[in-house]
């Protein structure tokens, strides 16, 4: 079953198409991931599908229900959670205080529960700190949550976004290139890092420059070029599929991923 | 209980002191609840105005009873935020500034030309009604409410559209919602102040509520800070017991107003009492 399609998806920017009739679909469960060369329109796609730019045309359908005209906040509520490629914490808080941030759309109590501090309202409180504190300890931050955001290292923050946008739980977890900027330690690290979160039931879908990262993680791989998908497929197909070697990889490129075969597990 | 003679002589020479403090810590919260949120909106004034005219002329010509008057006096302002408010939800920055600056000069000038309001003379023999214990409450009330929905799921919403609306929305926080609502707050919290200060004055007129209050509204959280809701109060407190110090020298009041934006906006972009409001991390 598909959790998410797209369909048409067109997004025009005056004298610029940046995505240009995308028809993606996104299996329920594991690992996908979109590739493309620099202003390929991965970010764009992204945007589009959590609702930060609105589509100029097509439709998005998230788990049977149609969300291409939903604001952001809509979709985030749906279950559509997600990082920045340019890492956007909130850096006059606390490690902890970002992944509460997080827990946004799942608490509840209202205004006047919250000023007379009423049982629902401690209640909901503490187990909003339980799952920060869950989230955490899955991406291994827990002995940083009293830590100012601003003070983590960059592989620790783009950690922390994963850990604030896992918080409430998502169905799909959208991941724009989180191992930009990361030493091969830390992409390593990374790497199984998403597994685990695919194998808890997320549905992961990354945009990545590192296709040595992509190859050995992905189910299934969609190409982007020019803001068009020229193919979807698993890493084998993409790798051997001429079209892709020949108008996007390029020859250096795909000579490289050859002599890699076999052994694309993420360094 | 009697108070001492020279108590009772202080609180007379300083009364209409002493509720300014009060009346100015509540203009200061008008202007918190909108900057924590992100938006630089300067309709304080206009609030405020439309308190003042409304809750003055509900007790001079309908003679309602000021336990009424003052939560009427919220009708007005909160109305005219949901009119401005809806439009203006996509404007941020310096263009919403100007905007909501722009209509409160509106406002003014629709006072100055109506007669049925005073015209630009103002209203006269407002019945002094305000008490000392009333001003304060209300102030302390709203403080210990903005601390209690500061420390929520509330606070982090602000503080995360504050730095980030972007982050925030796709964070599922509905960042217009929170935009329009902490209008509304800074309208109800402008409009008692308004009405307040109408019935402790007995005179008002347009030009109270124009472009210069505004600015000062902004200078009290820009001095102050709104890294916690007791900061900007005491910026307010500060630049209105400042003036009284310097008597002789009214004329430069508003000169030092733009003197201290000036030095808060240069060196303490975080305010006299910038620090941030504890979250405890249960």
């Amino acid at each position: 079953m598909m959790l998410l399609t797209t369909h048409g998806l067109t997004r025009r920017y005056s004298g610029l198409v940046a995505v240009d009739g995308v028809d993606l679909a996104i299996p329920e469960g594991g690992i996908h991931a979109v590739i493309g060369p620099n202003g390929a329109g991965k970010t764009t796609l992204f945007n589009l599908l959590t609702g930060i730019v609105p589509p100029t045309e097509g439709r998005i359908v998230f788990d049977g229900q149609e969300i291409a005209t939903l604001p952001a906040h809509r979709r985030a509520a749906l279950g559509i959670a997600r990082t920045f490629q340019n890492i956007r914490l909130f850096s006059s808080m606390s490690v902890l205080e970002n992944v509460l941030t997080g827990m946004h759309p799942r608490l509840s109590s209202n205004l006047l529960a919250t000023v007379f501090r009423l049982p629902r309202f401690r209640a909901e409180e503490r187990d909003a700190v339980a799952s920060a504190r869950a989230a955490l300890e899955m991406v291994g931050l827990q002995a940083l949550a009293d830590s100012s955001a601003d003070a983590l290292s960059y592989g620790d923050q783009r950690r922390l976004e994963i850990a604030r946008a896992l918080v409430a739980a998502p169905r799909l977890l959208l991941l724009d290139e989180p191992a930009a900027g990361m030493n091969p330690a830390e992409t390593a690290g990374l790497g199984d890092l998403i597994r685990r979160i695919a194998a808890d039931g997320t549905t992961v879908l990354l945009v990545e420059h590192d296709m040595h990262f992509v190859m050995g993680l992905s189910e299934t791989i969609s190409v982007l070029n020019f803001g068009r998908l020229i193919f979807t497929g698993s890493p084998r197909e993409v790798r051997s599929d001429p079209k892709v070697v020949e108008a996007y990889l390029g020859a250096r490129l795909a000579a490289k991923l050859h002599a890699h075969a076999g052994t694309t597990d993420g360094q | 209980m009697t108070i001492p003679g020279w108590l009772d002589d202080f609180l007379w020479t300083y009364q209409t002191l002493i509720h300014d403090l009060g009346i100015n810590g509540l203009l200061a919260l008008a202007m918190y609840v909108v900057l924590a949120v992100g938006q630089l909106s300067l309709g304080q004034a206009a609030f405020m105005g439309l308190g003042a005219y409304s809750g003055a002329l509900l007790s001079m010509k309908l003679h309602w009873p000021f336990a009424l008057v003052l939560p009427a006096s919220c009708v007005a302002p909160v109305l005219f935020a949901l009119a401005i408010g809806v439009p203006t939800l996509r404007l941020s920055g310096v263009y919403l500034a100007i905007a909501t600056i722009g209509l409160g000069e509106v406002l003014r000038s629709v006072y100055i030309n109506w007669d049925y309001v005073g015209g630009a003379l103002g209203l006269n023999g407002i019945p002094e009604r305000a008490e000392t214990w009333m001003i304060f409450s209300l102030l302390g009330v709203a403080l210990l409410a903005l601390f209690l929905v500061g420390r929520s799921r509330f606070g982090r919403a602000m503080e995360a559209m504050r730095e980030d609306a972007t982050a925030a929305a796709a964070m599922g926080i509905n960042v217009q919602r929170y935009h329009l609502m902490a209008l509304v707050t800074s309208a109800i919290l402008a409009g008692l102040a308004g009405s307040l200060g109408a019935h402790e004055a007995d005179f008002i007129s347009p030009g109270e509520y124009g472009f210069e209050p505004a600015v000062t509204i902004l200078s009290f959280a820009l001095l102050g800070g709104i890294g916690n809701p007791a900061a900007p109060v005491a910026g307010a407190w500060f630049l209105t017991l400042l003036p009284e110090m310097m008597r002789d020298l009214p004329e430069i009041r508003l000169a030092l107003n733009g003197v201290i934006i000036v030095l808060a906006v240069l060196f303490l972009p975080r305010g006299l009492f910038g620090w941030r409001m504890k979250r405890r991390a249960a």
